[in-house]
């Protein structure tokens, strides 16, 4: 890697000041992207800044109809807790143990990485992203392949989800990786059905078709009649976006049918 | 001698206690006083003119303390990489062998070829030089796979059409004849996918010259420290072989990619002379995906002939094989005579002929990978005897059993110039078939169909030429160096021992089971006998370990060696107890006299020899200590059978292997522990080639697959838990009636994966690796 400034700052506050004086700061949170990037040489921040010593942004707190989940909580923490049993189980697919115990939510959905599993969670869930700047509905959140709303400097501080009344994840890994080749999220909230997809295109959506044939009856043989075109969908040498397209519907049958 | 630690006793592995603690003692561990650090800089491109190379800003880089191109290392007389292994054309030519400058000079030919070595006093800094380096470069474009490396540019001034060889084996004629008159004939378009080595440990080199003796020291990570002498001494022309140590230490994982002389190695020990520092590299794992050499790359047609009983009547073999932009250390001789010569299998084809088209192209260099040339046999072979079972309906396992070749054969000559010492193959086969509950198949067939699935289940009874080789076999086929194996038992004062192989183990336990032989031969205890190499300063000139050598030819010399010992310890014994030299056997770590009570336990034999007062000094010379050549009269010929039972979730194309079955026949076996981890290791190759390796470079050159986030690497969670049992035939004509284990896995699993996958599918063929992706496609329309 080349040569930058470390930071360890206490407090958000101090985190934005030493962010505002970098020439070219970018924030480190858990490193799983960020890492590997420097040391290839990909990438050649002035300052780090590790929001690691900030202890307000890590854990999970339950507030009865909602969970607050800190955005420096590393996925193994979310993957023990049981408020949303399938978003535990989503955490407990990402990558391996390794990454689970250094990987933050936080540093996920701000990478808006196609093949990251929580923003699957994140559309399909009622959700919020607290900011240092504001709240941001998670199905604002994710805008492009790795894009966000946030702005420059911008840090998450919590990720809240509305506990549903049931959710299943359903992933296919990839091989080599153990990314996302397809991830999808279904979650019943009273009478709704909302179903997000990650993996399949340049960031993660909702499949409303699906959620419209959902809504006449909540079956699997649902996904059968909703249209997914998949034209657009990413593409590479484990998946081509035809593959996608199939894996994206078996996918949503399965979690289906664990959530029936 | 008979006990826990004796040949045939699963012993724990003496190197099992550094490697887990972290107290191995690697390349990479070693450093020099005053050491300065490498960098390659590498071609971004798959094939360019190198027009020039702007120096300055690397060489004013801070910390920079040398660089140096392509052409610094000619002007010193450093020459090219060789090829040691000449194949001759159908035509009678010789093999077209190109340029390999160890650093490029005016063309690179593949993503990852070194231009340049820059020298930094940290390795911060010899980065920052190679980032400082302005090439000149001229893109070209490049022939990436074999499809058309014939028709595409061409890459070398003298390799007209790419080609670096067109190879034949076999009787042509009566292969046709047995065609002509042929009941069935199966036909059979097979590609075995590239692969790349991915030892653990990357390839690393630490150089070192010493002003005052003139002396070269190189540690590096290779599997024949003596091949790598003789290469950069006789043929790079680096330093005299007297002047030149290779040592190879400890070294994680080969599995052939660490046998060849590599440029980095070569660039090192040289710079290291030039500038009178110490020069240290060690590859980054991007590198090793890049510029190790890779396997396999194979484009096949295969046809089988058989009567209609479904005797096999004639094999026809016409293959491509994928010699990336140069010649590797080893890389012609993998798809001949590694590959052609093992057409035969276990069967009793009567005529057999296989054609052999090497060609160039702008990839990395194609050498030998765990198995070399017998994987990719073993696949035509498997594949197209299982394909004729189908068509003609006859059962698999019944149609492999009419064809063996009987234990009453033996010795079997081939068609195609081998001549097999002995073997069972009904008996691993039906030992196999028992694992694997084949009768119960239909059942547990029918009840994955009822759950949405789809079951198959595939053979594959390979067979391997190890224990490479007979060194004037292989030269008059055209090796460029012997093949026997030297061995060295130093008997210490206190009757210790302490043991020099030409051997090097790079996982394979030759601390271990060298020193359980030892340890039984002479009586010596187990912890008393310690095992050195790896070492050009310790050793005489060997040959080192591939092809599953190391027990057969280097095993053998030290039993040799050891024989020397006892026939010398008996002339001592005889001399001290005043008996005749015949009357004096020796037994479990004892010289007695016979009929009587006399006797002289080994140490104090050893004492004597060093001590030598009662001692008879005019006949014989003191001391304890001899050394044998051992070269094989034949190659050993592990065979076995392997089942794979596996279960395709159609939806997905997901492939679960449910049960794998391996009954090998590897002659004697030392140590069925490590045996039984070789066989793992192997399994998880074979079975990572057929479901999930792959190299694949994009039509522009770029290799696509060159981190782990896409080259996918077996794990744990894609394999099952292996059935692996053993069959024994001794090979006739070593002393420890042994084969070798290391590459069967490797050999004979592929096969089995995709005879199953396809037999799931119900089509005639997959491409491997059978992915996903891939095998959804082919449930889609089968």
């Amino acid at each position: 890697m080349y040569q930058f400034n470390y930071h360890r700052p206490a407090s958000l506050d101090e985190a934005a000041s030493l962010m505002a004086g970098a020439d070219d700061g970018t924030y480190l949170s858990g490193g799983m992207t960020l890492i590997p990037t420097l040391k290839q040489r990909l990438a050649a921040p002035s300052d780090v800044i590790d929001l690691g010593g900030i202890g307000a942004l890590s854990g999970i707190t339950d507030n009865g109809n909602s969970i607050s989940v800190g955005a420096m909580t590393r996925h193994a923490e979310v993957a023990a807790s049981n408020a949303i049993p399938a978003l535990a189980d989503l955490a407990g697919q990402i990558g391996d143990a390794h990454v689970r115990n250094r990987g933050t939510i936080g540093g996920s959905i701000a990478n808006s990485d196609p093949a990251a599993d929580y923003p699957a969670a994140v559309v399909a869930l009622d959700s919020t992203i607290h900011t240092t700047k504001r709240s941001i509905p998670g199905g604002e959140f994710f805008q492009g392949l790795f894009e966000t709303a946030l702005d420059e400097g911008e840090i998450i501080t919590s990720v809240e989800f509305t506990k549903p009344t049931a959710a299943a994840y359903a992933k296919f890994p990839n091989p080599a990786s153990r990314y996302a080749v397809v991830g999808v999220f279904v979650a019943r909230c009273g009478d709704a059905t909302c179903v997000g997809v990650t993996g399949a295109g340049p960031c993660a959506f909702r499949w409303s078709e699906l959620e419209a044939e959902l809504g006449k009856g909540f079956s699997a043989s649902a996904v059968a009649n909703a249209a997914l075109d998949h034209s657009e969908f990413n593409a590479d040498i484990h998946a081509s976006a035809e593959f996608r397209g199939n894996l994206v519907r078996v996918m949503a049958q399965r979690a289906i049918e664990r959530v029936a | 001698m008979a006990n826990e630690t004796g040949i045939g006793a699963a012993v724990k592995r003496k190197e099992d206690a550094r490697f887990i603690t972290g107290a191995g003692r690697y390349t990479d561990d070693i450093g020099a006083h005053g050491q300065a650090n490498a960098v390659f800089a590498r071609s971004p491109h798959a094939r360019a003119r190198l027009n020039g190379i702007d120096l300055a800003a690397a060489q004013a880089t801070e910390g920079v303390v040398a660089v140096f191109t392509g052409a610094d290392l000619q002007a010193d007389g450093i020459g090219d990489l060789p090829c040691g292994w000449m194949v001759k054309s159908k035509d009678g030519s010789d093999m077209i062998q190109p340029a390999h400058p160890p650093i490029a000079v005016d063309r690179v030919n593949y993503v990852g070829e070194p231009y340049a070595i820059v020298i930094g006093a940290t390795l911060e800094a010899a980065r920052n030089g190679a980032e400082a380096l302005e090439a000149d470069f001229e893109e070209l474009p490049a022939v990436v796979d074999l499809a058309s490396a014939a028709s595409g540019d061409q890459i070398h001034e003298n390799v007209p059409g790419n080609q670096c060889y067109d190879w034949e084996l076999g009787d042509k004629a009566a292969t046709d004849a047995a065609f002509a008159q042929a009941h069935h004939v199966s036909s059979l378009d097979i590609v075995n996918n590239r692969l790349i080595p991915n030892a653990i440990e990357p390839r690393a080199a630490l150089g070192e010259y010493d002003a005052a003796s003139g002396m070269y020291t190189l540690h590096t990570t290779s599997q024949n420290p003596h091949l790598e002498r003789l290469v950069l001494a006789a043929f790079v022309q680096v330093a005299p072989e007297a002047r030149l140590r290779v040592i190879s230490p400890d070294v994680g994982g080969g599995f052939g990619s660490k046998i060849f002389v590599y440029a980095e190695e070569t660039a090192v020990i040289w710079a290291a002379g030039k500038i009178r520092r110490p020069v240290k590299w060690r590859a980054e794992r991007s590198e090793s995906f890049l510029a190790d050499a890779h396997g396999r790359d194979h484009v096949t047609k295969a046809q089988l002939a058989l009567a209609e009983d479904g005797t096999f009547l004639g094999l026809r073999v016409k293959t491509q094989a994928n010699m990336g932009a140069y010649l590797s250390t080893f890389a012609s001789s993998v798809p001949t005579y590694l590959y052609g010569t093992l057409m035969a299998g276990q069967y009793r084809t009567p005529a057999i002929y296989v054609e052999v088209q090497s060609l160039f192209t702008n990839t990395a260099p194609v050498d030998a990978y765990r198995g070399a040339g017998r994987p990719e046999a073993t696949y035509v072979v498997e594949r197209i005897v299982e394909t004729a079972a189908r068509e003609m309906g006859i059962d698999p396992a019944e149609l492999r059993r009419r064809n063996f070749i009987a234990p009453g054969d033996f010795p079997y000559e081939t068609p195609v110039a081998l001549t097999y010492d002995t073997g069972d193959y009904e008996a691993s086969l039906a030992k196999a078939l028992e694992h694997a509950d084949y009768a119960g198949f239909r059942a547990r067939k029918a009840a994955s169909e009822a759950a949405g699935k789809k079951r198959g289940i595939g053979l594959s009874c390979y067979i391997e030429a190890c224990g490479l080789a007979p060194s004037q076999v292989a030269i008059s086929l055209g090796a460029g160096v012997g093949l026997f194996e030297v061995g060295e038992v130093r008997v210490d004062v206190t009757g210790s021992v302490t043991v020099v192989t030409g051997s090097h183990s790079h996982g394979q336990s030759h601390e271990t089971t060298f020193a359980q032989i030892i340890s039984d031969r002479l009586g010596v205890p187990f912890e008393n006998v310690t095992v050195l190499h790896g070492d050009t300063g310790r050793s005489d000139y060997a040959l080192g370990t591939y092809g599953s050598r190391s027990l057969a030819v280097g095993g053998s010399a030290l039993i040799k060696a050891t024989d020397k010992i006892i026939a010398k310890g008996r002339k001592i014994a005889a001399h001290m107890l005043e008996a005749d030299e015949d009357q004096v056997a020796f037994a479990e770590g004892a010289f007695t006299v016979a009929d009587s009570n006399q006797s002289l336990t080994f140490p104090e034999v050893a004492f004597a020899a060093y001590v030598p007062a009662n001692y008879p000094l005019e006949e014989l010379e003191p001391g304890l200590s001899e050394k044998a050549f051992y070269d094989p009269p034949n190659f050993t010929y592990p065979a076995g059978a392997h089942i794979c039972e596996l279960e395709i979730d159609p939806a997905t194309g997901v492939v679960d292997i449910t049960s794998f079955v391996a009954v090998d026949d590897f002659g004697n076996v030392i140590n069925p522990m490590i045996v039984e981890g070789q066989v793992h290791g192997g399994l998880a190759q074979g079975i990572g080639q057929a479901l999930l390796e792959h190299g694949v470079y994009d039509e522009t050159g770029q290799l696509v697959s060159g981190s782990y986030m896409d080259y996918t690497m077996p794990r744990a969670d894609d394999l099952p838990s292996f059935t692996v049992d053993t069959t024994v035939t001794p090979c006739t004509h070593n002393p420890l009636g042994v084969k070798g284990c290391g590459e069967a896995g490797a050999i004979g699993s592929t096969a089995a994966v995709m005879n199953a996958v396809t037999d799931a599918l119900g089509v005639a063929s997959v491409p491997m690796p059978a992915t996903p992706e891939t095998v959804w496609r082919a449930a889609q329309v089968a």
